[in-house]
């Protein structure tokens, strides 16, 4: 089935995971050599204080690639999420051991705030800065040296436009970002972790506190978003695993239960207890 | 300004930290000015220890049991101090303590939310009035009532029971020990009012429910469920209120009599630890001034103890919780 | 219905009628303090009032310029050394929070918050006064610095706190350290409380009188900061005690200027909280 490479057009729904978008080179002409690998963790784990929230992960992130993680509440996905950024480490308390790699570096030698800038980050409910709409896309940028007036402009376009936002929003730059709605706000989000060019973006159940329309839209904007940057999404909606993510991790208390293409996650998984979460027996 | 290309410049940024705050300049920084605090705790420490010195080397432990107060003679005592203090702010309390928790169960309890919150916003500006203003309607417009309506009536209820009637006895003056009570009770209705108000907004909708579900009368669930809930939180209220007393000078000053003795009736003249400090400490000098800091010092850990008594009480009811 | 029903629902009415005149009582006292105070003020304000120094007593008219001059640059010299300090330390309490010494940071502050104002003024005495030996516009300043310290420190690090954590999180996600997080995005989003608490911080000391008793002293004129200065809070006290009639109309019409200021600050800086909050 040959999908067209106009991502703007594509509607996920009538995407099927039985003909990946992979599959087919001439759909994604980038990736027509196999992937490589971007981030990978080794042996992972993870403390709150006495408790152990990780056990043991290790999986491989590929570039270019739509990486998902499921699981039931509580299994751990977010706090492995959050460990790629070493956002974590602002709860007291909390330590990881074993390695997180990006290309190949062990993350927690690189400066945090050169790491967070790589590997961005959208949260769960939308959180946009008390500032207007151009000043949260243009904050990243700010930060991170970036002062020249046009420049900013540009890039405030461009992270707008990736988000599939501009055109709703370039008329009205300056009003504030609170004024927006939630789905917005969430793109908007989605925009000023772009506005930093970042080589991974992760998001950690980003449309959970969307209405479905809102939820299409972002999943259609991830979808473009592909092969410009890698993503890993945490969601706890099965379907949407299943419509946009090329490889899916389960996760169940801790630890990492199975890992493969998400075609087989869902058709065919080699664990039980997979099994019992993807065909609805608990989770 | 569209651009086609993807790549932005961000991404070959190496510079990190070059543009933003310095980490450790505003750790530090913000620490330093964080010690300023302790900077003013240490000299309030350091400045009434020693300028108390003089007076304690002198008196000793016994300058708080003494009477006198004799700057020619270079004699002095606290105990009128204290007493005044003391008498002034419990009597304060319980014209307070009555009326502001009255008060504030009609504010928690009674009153709809809209006119709650509007009240206890003009409660709360009641606190914002200064001392010396209150002390001004106090000279000219309390005083008159005390020595012509409010004084001579209780004279005339109490005058013949035995032990009460000494209270109110002596001369009327409209200035005294009561007076200085009723001014203190007014300036601290707003502490009690409002803390004793949350306090009781704090106790779950739930409990009254239950009250009301047995048959209890709205009285009965406020005084029996409600209020033993808040208690904590009252008590905390009242003790602010007592530390407000304890240390609120210039309203005082301009009605307490500045008589230093120690007299049983309520219509006495009479003085305060900060009423004397203001009025004599200006021209003080040598054991006079050192006596003065000595009360200052003494005043100041009073107010410390239950000051920190008060926020203790207030901590517990809201680790409490809901 | 049987008697001791009827008599719980009397008492039941009765009590709760108690509660709402104990209400009335209380608040209607704030009217009281405002009437009067313009019934007797209001006529003794003009012109010379807020331009003319007094006039010695027995003599009628004047004004008391020197002390609301005095009053100004007192706040002033408070405010400039108060509001930084608290402002500084009150991030510090709330943004780099855990260490054992923003606990007792924390815990001084609360003290001196409820160290009585006379006290406060005999620590000013001692440091400056009598150093300097003369009563001065500085030491009064500084007196009064201390008490709105600890009022901005803890109001700034309450409204701090006060913002959501996700906002944090959103500004390190892209790259931003601590540092410029607390500046560019936390202090940004508290603005409105904090402005608040320094509104009101600074409302409170305009109206204190002990701490200026023997700092700043009085003074008949106005002879600059470094000696004794009038504030208009002293000057209503020593109107107020003195035997003279005219002398007490001043001190009424001082009065009502004095506290239309710290009402009108005090509103206006609750409705911006209340703003914000919507």
């Amino acid at each position: 089935m040959n999908i067209s490479k106009d991502s703007d057009t594509m509607s996920p729904s009538r995407t099927k995971f039985t003909s990946m978008p992979d599959s087919s080179p001439a759909a994604n002409p980038s990736v027509a050599s196999p992937p490589t690998m971007k981030m990978r963790t080794v042996d992972l784990k993870f403390f709150y204080g006495t408790f152990q929230a990780l056990h043991d992960v290790g999986l491989e992130i590929k570039s270019n690639r739509i990486t998902a993680l499921i699981g039931p509440s509580g299994c751990g996905k977010s706090t492995f999420l959050r460990t790629l950024n070493r956002i974590n480490e602002t709860v007291r308390g909390a330590r990881a051991e074993g390695e997180v790699l990006l290309d190949g570096e062990n993350v927690m030698k690189l400066d945090v705030t050169s790491l967070r800038r790589r590997v961005g980050m959208v949260f769960q409910k939308s959180n946009p800065f008390p500032k207007s709409i151009f000043e949260n896309i243009a904050y990243g940028p700010r930060v991170n040296g970036v002062s020249n007036k046009q420049e900013l402009e540009g890039i405030v376009e461009r992270s707008l436009q990736r988000a599939a936002l501009w055109t709703e929003v370039k008329d009205k730059l300056q009003k504030p970002a609170s004024a927006l709605s939630g789905g917005q706000q969430q793109r908007l989000c989605i925009g000023r972790a772009l506005a930093v060019d970042p080589e991974v973006l992760l998001l950690d159940e980003p449309c959970s506190a969307l209405d479905p329309i809102a939820t299409l839209k972002i999943e259609e904007l991830l979808f473009s978003l592909k092969d410009q940057t890698t993503i890993v999404i945490v969601t706890h909606n099965m379907q949407q695993a299943a419509r946009i993510a090329d490889e899916t991790g389960f996760f169940m208390l801790g630890r990492l239960v199975e890992f493969d293409k998400t075609e087989k996650i869902f058709k065919n998984p080699s664990k039980k207890e997979t099994e019992d979460y993807v065909t609805g027996r608990f989770g | 300004m569209a651009s086609t290309s993807t790549a932005v410049p961000v991404r070959q940024t190496q510079k990190t930290a070059g543009f933003q705050v310095s980490e450790q300049y505003a750790h530090l920084g913000t620490m330093v000015f964080a010690a300023a605090i302790l900077l003013i705790t240490g000299l309030v420490l350091y400045s009434l220890l020693t300028g108390s010195w003089l007076a304690f080397s002198k008196f000793g432990l016994s300058f708080f049991g003494s009477k006198a107060w004799n700057p020619v003679e270079n004699e002095y005592g606290a105990l009128p101090f204290i007493y005044g203090t003391l008498v002034t702010s419990f009597v304060a309390l319980l014209i307070a303590v009555p009326l502001g928790v009255g008060a504030a169960i009609f504010l928690a309890e009674l009153a709809p939310a809209k006119l709650s919150s509007a009240l206890t916003f003009l409660v709360e500006l009641l606190a914002a009035v200064p001392s010396v203003i209150y002390g001004l309607l106090a000279i000219f417009v309390l005083v008159p009532i005390m020595r012509d309506y409010v004084q001579p009536a209780l004279k005339a209820i109490f005058g013949h029971v035995p032990v009460v009637s000494s209270l109110f006895e002596g001369p009327i003056f409209g200035l005294g020990y009561l007076t200085a009570a009723v001014v203190l009770a007014i300036m601290t209705f707003p502490y009690i009012i409002s803390i004793s108000r949350e306090a009781l907004l704090d106790v779950p909708v739930d409990q009254r429910e239950a009250a009301l579900a047995l048959g209890a009368t709205k009285w009965e669930s406020t005084y029996q469920i409600v209020l033993p809930n808040a208690r904590l939180g009252i008590v905390g209220a009242i003790f602010l209120g007592l530390a407000r007393a304890l240390g609120e000078t210039m309203a005082v000053t301009m009605v307490i009599g500045n008589d230093p003795s120690v007299r049983a009736s309520l219509f006495a003249s009479g003085y305060t630890i900060p009423a004397v400090i203001a009025n004599e400490f200006p021209e003080a000098s040598g054991i006079q001034a050192s006596a003065l800091i000595a009360l200052a010092l003494a005043l100041f850990l009073i107010t410390i103890v239950i000051n920190g008594g008060a926020r203790l009480l207030l901590h517990a009811t809201s680790q409490k919780g809901a | 219905m049987p008697f001791r029903t009827r008599w719980r629902y009397v008492l039941s009415n009765v009590m709760m009628t108690a509660t709402g005149m104990c209400a009335f009582l209380t608040i209607s006292i704030l009217f009281f303090i405002l009437g009067f105070l313009v019934y007797n003020g209001i006529s003794s304000i003009d012109w010379a009032f807020f331009t003319q120094l007094p006039k010695p007593p027995g003599e009628n008219g004047g004004g008391m310029a020197n002390g609301i001059i005095g009053s100004f640059a007192m706040v002033g010299i408070a405010s400039l050394i108060g509001i930084p300090i608290g402002f500084f330390g009150g991030i510090y309490l709330a943004e780099y929070d855990g260490a054992w010494f923003a606990h007792i940071v924390r815990y001084t502050a609360d003290l001196l918050n409820g160290i009585p104002s006379i006290v406060i003024g005999i620590i000013a005495w001692s440091l400056i006064v009598f150093r300097t030996k003369t009563f001065s516009a500085w030491a009064g300043g500084v007196a009064l610095s201390l008490i709105l310290i600890p009022v901005v420190m803890r109001g700034t690090e309450q409204f701090l706190r006060a913002v959501p954590t996700s906002l944090r999180e959103g500004s390190l996600a892209l790259g931003a350290n601590k540092a410029s997080t607390i500046l560019k995005v936390v202090v940004p989003a508290a603005r409105r409380g904090i402005l608040t608490a320094i509104i009101l911080g600074v409302a409170r000391i305009a109206g204190e009188t002990a701490p200026l008793l023997f700092t700043a002293l009085n003074n008949q004129f106005w002879q600059g900061l470094s000696k004794p200065t009038a504030s208009l809070p002293v000057m209503i006290y020593t109107h107020a005690i003195a035997p003279y009639d005219d002398w007490h109309r001043q001190a009424w019409a001082a009065g009502l200027v004095l506290l239309a200021i710290v009402l009108a600050a005090n509103i206006a800086a609750r409705l911006v909280v209340a703003r914000s909050a919507s």
